[in-house]
C-alpha cells in the first residue's frame, strides 16, 4: 500500500480581476479513487480542473502529485517540459469537446498513436496494433483505424478521444464534462464503458460535470461548489441521498424533477 | 561594380550573419534568428544562401554554385555570376576544386572534404511548419523536444499509402536533438549530411534563419524500425556516363514517351565521362 | 550524342537585352525623365518610397523607370539598394506637431482649432476621365493661402480632458525590423515598422475586413495630416540636434470607441499611421490595423479575425518577401519532381502488385 494520496490539492485560489474563479480549494486523491466535482456553471468546477491540469496558473496554492520517479512534487513549480512530460506520459485530459482533445485531420490510429511516438514508440507495426487494441475497447470497429474523426459521430469522437489519452496507462485522468453534449442514451454507453476501463485499470480520476447521474455511477467522492468554493463534500451516496447544504440539497431535488 | 563592399554586403553584415552561423554551429540543427538583408535577387531565389556565402567567402576561396546539381542551370548561373561580380572570386565547376559550394536542392555526389563548406539555400526552414503553422508554437516544440507530431506526419504516410510518403526535404534528427529540414533535397541526398568532413551551412533568408551541422555530426533521418528510411532514386544507370549511383534527373527526348535518364550532377557526369566512362546513349566509352 | 541543356548564361544574356528594349519600348516616343516621373507620377513615388524604406524621390522614380512601371518591382530595387548604404547614426524622432501642412482633415469634429485643409485631394473630385490631359496637361496655378502656424492634434483635445487613452512618450529606442529579426510577440514599435513597410494592398484589405465584422474597432479619422517636417540628428561632437533636411510625412490618428472595464472608465482609443509622402490611403489602413493587433493590451475578445493575428499580420505584409516566394515556383524543381515522380510511380506499381 501507499502511504500518501496520488494527489494532493491545497488551498487552490484563481481570480479573474476581481472575480473569483475559485477559492481555497483543497482536497486528497487515493490512489484508484474517483472524484466528482459539481456545480452549475460558473460555479468554479472547471477553473478549479483547469488549474490543476496545469493550463491556468492559480494565484496560490499547491497541487502535488506522487511521480513515479522523483514521489511527491509540487506540479505547479515544475518546469514547462517536466510539465509537458507528465501530461503525455502519467496524466491524460478528456475535453468536454472531442474536437479540442483530438487532431481532427489525423486518422483514429494516428489519434491513438501520437501519445506512445511522443514517449518514444518507433515500431510502426507495435503502434498500430496498440492502436487497434484501444480501438477495440472503446467499441470502435478496428475497420475504422484510417478513418478521420471527422467522419465519426460525436460518441465515437469521445470514446476515441478516451482511448487517446488512455493509451499510455496514465494513472490520473482529468475529465471536464464527458459525456456534455451527447444525447441521452449515447451517454449511458459512454458512462458504462468509462465505468469499466476505470474500475480495469484502477484508475484514478478528477471528473467535472453538472450531471448529478454522471457521478452517482462513476465517482468514489463528490465535492459540490457554487461561487468558487466547496460548500459540501463527502462519499457520492451519502451527500446524493443526505445533502447536508441547502445549495447541494436544491441540486439534487432538481434532478429529482426531471 | 566597385561601388559595393566585397562580396555585397558591408562588413558589419557580414559580422552579424558570421555570429550567427556561429551560434548555428555551436547548437546543430537549431534555427538562429538573424536579420537577414533585402538582397538583388528576390526571397526564394537564395538570399540566405547568398547572405550566408557572402559572409563566408574570403578573396581566396574558390566558388562553385549549383541549382538542382547543375552549375549551367539559370539561377546557378546568375549566383555565380553576382559573386564573380562583387567579390571578383575564382570560381569553378568542380566539386573537388571549390572551397564553397553554394547549393540548391542537391549535395554533390562526390563526397566533400574537410575544409570545404557546403551552403544551401532554404525556402522553409521549419521542418514542423506543415504540421503546426504558428512559429510560437513551433519554436516551443523545439524548446521542449515535443516532436510526437512529426511521427504523427510518418505514421499517417504509411497508414494511407503503405510507405512514407516524403521523398524530399525529408526532416532528420540532428546529434539527437533538433529536428531539422534539411532544404527540399532529394531523400536520396540525406545520407551525405552526416558524418561529412565538411561544415554545412543552411540560409533561410525570407524566414530569417541560419542553421548548420558541423563537420562529423550525426544526421538520421527520420523513420520507423519496421519501416526504415530509404534514399531512393530513379533504378536506372547514367544514360551519359553509365554511373549505377548517382541521382538522375528524367529527360523527355521526344513525343513518343521517350525519355533518358541523366546524372542531376553535371560535374560529376562530366568527370565520369572524361575518364572513358560511358552510358546507354553516348557516342564513346565501355558501356553500350 | 544528346548534350544536357547548357546556355543559361546566353540565355540570360539575352532575356535581358529583351528586357531592356521592351522597356524603352517605341523608340519613336521620347524617353521618359526620372524627372517627369518624380513630378508627374508623385503619388507612384510616395508609395515605392515607403514600401522600400527609403527616403529619396529621385531614386525611387529611376527605380520606378527600371522596374517598367511595376511598383513592387521598384520597391524591390530600393531596398537592395538601401540594404548596402552605411547606417551612420540615426535621427531623432520627427514631430508632426511641428508639421508645415498641406492637408489636415479630421472627422470627428466639424471645425476646429487650425481648420480643415482640404490641400491636394481626390476625395472630392468627380472620377470622370479627363480627356482634355490627353492632349494638354498644363495647369493654372492653384490660390495661395498664408503659411500656418503649428496646428494643434486632434488627440490632444481629448487627451486635456481625458477621453483618450494616454500615450506617454518614452525615450526607448526602438526596435529595428531591419536589423534585428522580427521576434514573435512583437512590440507596437516594431509592428508599426512592419505595417509601414507593408504591402498598401494586403494592409488595406485587412483594414478592410476589420471594418466589415472580422475584428471590429470603430474607427474615427481623428486627424490626417500632410506636410513637410524636418529631420533632426544629434551630433554628438557638437552637443546639439541640427536639422539635415525635410521630408514630406502623412500621418493618420484614429478615435476607436472603447466600452471600458470594471476598473477603468470608457475612454478613446488610439490607431496611428505614419508614412512616406502623401499615401493616404496606407496611413489610414495602417491605424485601422495597428488599432485591431492591440486587442490583447486593450482586454478585447479574439474573435478570430485575421487582422487580430499578429503573426498571421506581420508574417504576411511584406510584398518583397511575399512576391520572390510566390515567384520562387518559376525556378527548377526538377529534382524535387524527380523523387515525386518515382514515389508515386513505385506506389503505383505496389498497388498493381497487391491487386494482382
Amino acid at each position: 500500500m501507499t502511504e500518501h494520496p496520488l494527489l494532493q490539492v491545497s488551498d487552490i485560489t484563481k481570480t479573474y480581476g476581481g472575480r473569483i474563479g475559485c477559492a481555497d480549494v483543497s482536497f486528497d486523491l487515493w490512489p484508484g479513487e474517483v472524484m466528482g466535482i459539481v456545480g452549475e456553471s460558473g460555479s468554479g468546477k472547471s477553473t478549479l480542473l483547469s488549474c490543476m491540469a496545469g493550463h491556468l496558473a492559480p494565484d496560490s496554492g499547491r497541487v502535488i502529485f506522487d511521480t513515479r520517479s522523483d514521489g511527491p512534487r509540487d506540479v505547479l513549480a515544475m518546469n514547462e517540459p517536466e510539465r509537458r512530460m507528465l501530461a503525455r506520459t502519467d496524466w491524460a485530459f478528456v475535453h468536454q469537446n472531442p474536437r479540442d482533445g483530438l487532431r481532427m485531420g489525423v486518422s483514429a490510429g494516428g489519434n491513438v498513436g501520437e501519445r506512445l511516438m511522443a514517449v518514444g514508440a518507433r515500431h510502426y507495426g507495435s503502434i498500430r496494433e496498440q492502436a487497434v487494441d484501444w480501438l477495440g475497447r472503446v467499441e470502435i470497429s478496428s475497420d475504422r483505424i484510417d478513418d478521420r474523426p471527422r467522419q465519426f459521430s460525436g460518441g465515437m469522437q469521445q470514446r476515441l478521444q478516451i482511448a487517446r489519452n488512455l493509451v499510455t496507462g496514465p494513472r490520473l485522468v482529468f475529465m471536464d464534462e464527458p459525456t456534455g453534449g451527447l444525447d441521452v442514451s449515447v451517454q449511458a454507453r459512454l458512462l458504462d464503458l468509462l465505468r469499466g476501463l476505470v474500475r480495469q485499470m484502477g484508475l484514478s480520476a478528477v471528473i467535472v460535470t453538472h450531471d448529478l447521474a454522471v457521478v452517482r455511477l462513476l465517482a468514489d467522492r463528490l465535492m459540490v461548489m457554487k461561487d468558487g468554493r466547496v460548500v459540501e463534500q463527502g462519499l457520492t451516496d451519502q451527500v446524493l441521498d443526505d445533502p447536508q447544504h441547502a445549495y447541494t440539497q436544491l441540486l439534487v431535488s432538481s434532478v429529482l424533477q426531471v | 561594380m566597385s561601388d559595393y563592399n566585397f562580396a555585397y554586403l558591408d562588413e558589419q553584415t557580414k559580422r552579424m550573419i558570421r555570429r550567427a552561423i556561429l551560434k548555428g554551429v555551436a547548437v546543430p540543427g537549431y534555427q538562429v534568428p538573424f536579420a537577414s538583408r533585402e538582397m538583388p535577387m528576390p526571397y526564394g531565389w537564395g538570399t540566405g544562401g547568398v547572405q550566408v556565402t557572402a559572409a563566408c567567402l574570403t578573396p581566396d576561396d574558390r566558388l562553385k554554385v549549383i541549382d538542382q546539381g547543375a552549375d549551367d542551370t539559370t539561377n546557378a548561373v546568375s549566383i555565380r555570376k553576382f559573386f564573380q561580380r562583387t567579390a571578383a572570386v575564382a570560381v569553378t565547376e568542380h566539386t573537388g576544386a571549390a572551397t564553397l559550394i553554394q547549393t540548391r536542392h542537391r549535395i554533390p555526389e562526390r563526397p566533400l572534404i574537410a575544409g570545404q563548406i557546403l551552403v544551401y539555400q532554404v525556402p522553409i526552414p521549419e521542418p514542423l511548419r506543415f504540421l503546426e503553422p504558428r512559429e510560437t508554437e513551433t519554436r516551443r516544440m523545439h524548446a521542449l523536444e515535443d516532436y510526437g507530431l512529426m511521427h504523427v506526419k510518418l505514421y499517417e504516410d504509411i497508414a494511407r499509402n503503405g510507405a512514407i510518403a516524403t521523398s524530399y526535404a525529408y526532416p532528420v534528427k540532428v546529434e539527437g536533438r533538433y529536428v531539422m529540414d534539411p532544404s527540399p533535397i532529394p531523400k536520396f541526398d540525406n545520407p551525405k549530411l552526416s558524418g561529412t568532413p565538411a561544415l554545412q551551412l543552411f540560409g533561410a533568408g525570407r524566414e530569417q534563419r541560419i542553421y548548420a551541422i558541423p563537420p562529423f555530426t550525426k544526421v538520421v533521418s527520420l523513420d520507423f524500425e519496421d519501416y526504415p528510411f530509404e534514399a531512393t532514386k530513379a533504378p536506372h544507370p547514367c544514360d551519359l556516363c553509365g554511373d549505377e549511383g548517382s541521382y538522375l534527373d528524367e529527360v523527355i527526348t521526344d513525343d513518343r514517351g521517350g525519355r533518358m535518364f541523366v546524372c542531376s550532377d553535371t560535374d560529376h557526369c562530366a568527370s565520369r565521362q572524361a575518364e572513358g566512362h560511358g552510358g546507354r546513349l553516348s557516342t564513346q566509352g565501355d558501356a553500350a | 550524342m544528346y548534350v544536357a541543356v547548357k546556355g543559361g548564361e546566353r540565355a540570360i544574356d539575352n532575356a535581358h537585352a529583351f528586357l531592356a528594349e521592351e522597356r524603352r519600348g517605341d523608340p519613336a516616343v521620347p524617353d521618359l525623365s526620372v524627372a517627369q516621373i518624380r513630378e508627374q507620377m508623385a503619388l507612384a513615388v510616395n508609395r515605392v518610397m515607403t514600401e522600400g524604406s527609403l527616403y529619396d524621390p529621385d531614386l525611387a522614380a529611376l527605380a520606378i523607370k527600371q522596374a517598367r512601371g511595376d511598383l513592387i518591382e521598384a520597391i524591390f530595387l530600393i531596398r537592395a539598394y538601401r540594404t548596402t548604404l552605411p547606417r551612420l547614426g540615426y535621427s531623432t524622432p520627427v514631430d508632426t506637431g511641428k508639421m508645415a501642412t498641406t492637408r489636415r482633415i479630421s472627422a470627428t469634429y466639424k471645425d476646429l482649432p487650425g481648420g480643415q485643409i482640404l490641400g491636394p485631394t481626390f476625395d472630392y473630385t468627380h472620377r470622370l476621365i479627363d480627356f482634355a490631359l490627353a492632349a494638354e496637361g498644363d495647369a493654372p496655378p492653384a490660390p495661395q493661402a498664408s503659411p500656418l502656424g503649428d496646428v494643434p492634434r486632434v488627440t490632444g483635445f481629448l487627451d486635456r480632458e481625458g477621453l483618450i487613452e494616454e500615450e506617454p512618450a518614452s525615450d526607448a529606442t526602438p526596435g529595428d525590423l531591419t536589423r534585428e529579426p522580427m521576434e514573435l510577440p512583437a512590440d507596437r514599435a516594431l509592428r508599426l515598422q512592419a505595417l509601414t513597410r507593408g504591402d498598401e494592398g494586403f494592409i488595406l484589405s485587412l483594414a478592410y475586413s476589420s471594418q466589415r465584422g472580422f475584428g471590429r474597432t470603430h474607427p474615427f479619422v481623428g486627424e490626417l495630416r500632410i506636410g513637410e517636417v524636418a529631420v533632426e540628428m544629434d551630433i554628438s561632437e557638437l552637443g546639439v540636434a541640427i536639422e539635415i533636411g525635410e521630408i514630406t510625412v502623412t500621418e493618420c490618428e484614429t478615435v476607436n470607441q472603447f466600452t471600458g472595464s470594471k476598473t477603468q472608465p470608457p475612454q478613446f482609443t488610439r490607431g496611428y499611421g505614419l508614412v512616406f509622402g502623401q499615401t493616404e490611403r496606407k496611413a489610414i489602413s495602417m491605424s485601422l490595423v495597428d488599432r485591431a493587433l492591440r486587442w490583447k493590451e486593450l482586454g478585447e475578445d479574439d474573435t478570430g479575425a485575421p487582422v487580430q493575428d499578429q503573426e498571421f499580420v506581420l508574417m504576411h505584409a511584406d510584398n518583397i518577401q511575399a512576391t520572390g516566394f510566390l515567384e520562387h515556383i518559376k525556378l527548377p524543381h526538377y529534382v524535387d519532381f524527380q523523387s515525386e515522380l518515382e514515389l508515386v510511380r513505385r506506389l503505383r506499381a505496389g498497388m498493381t502488385e497487391a491487386a494482382e
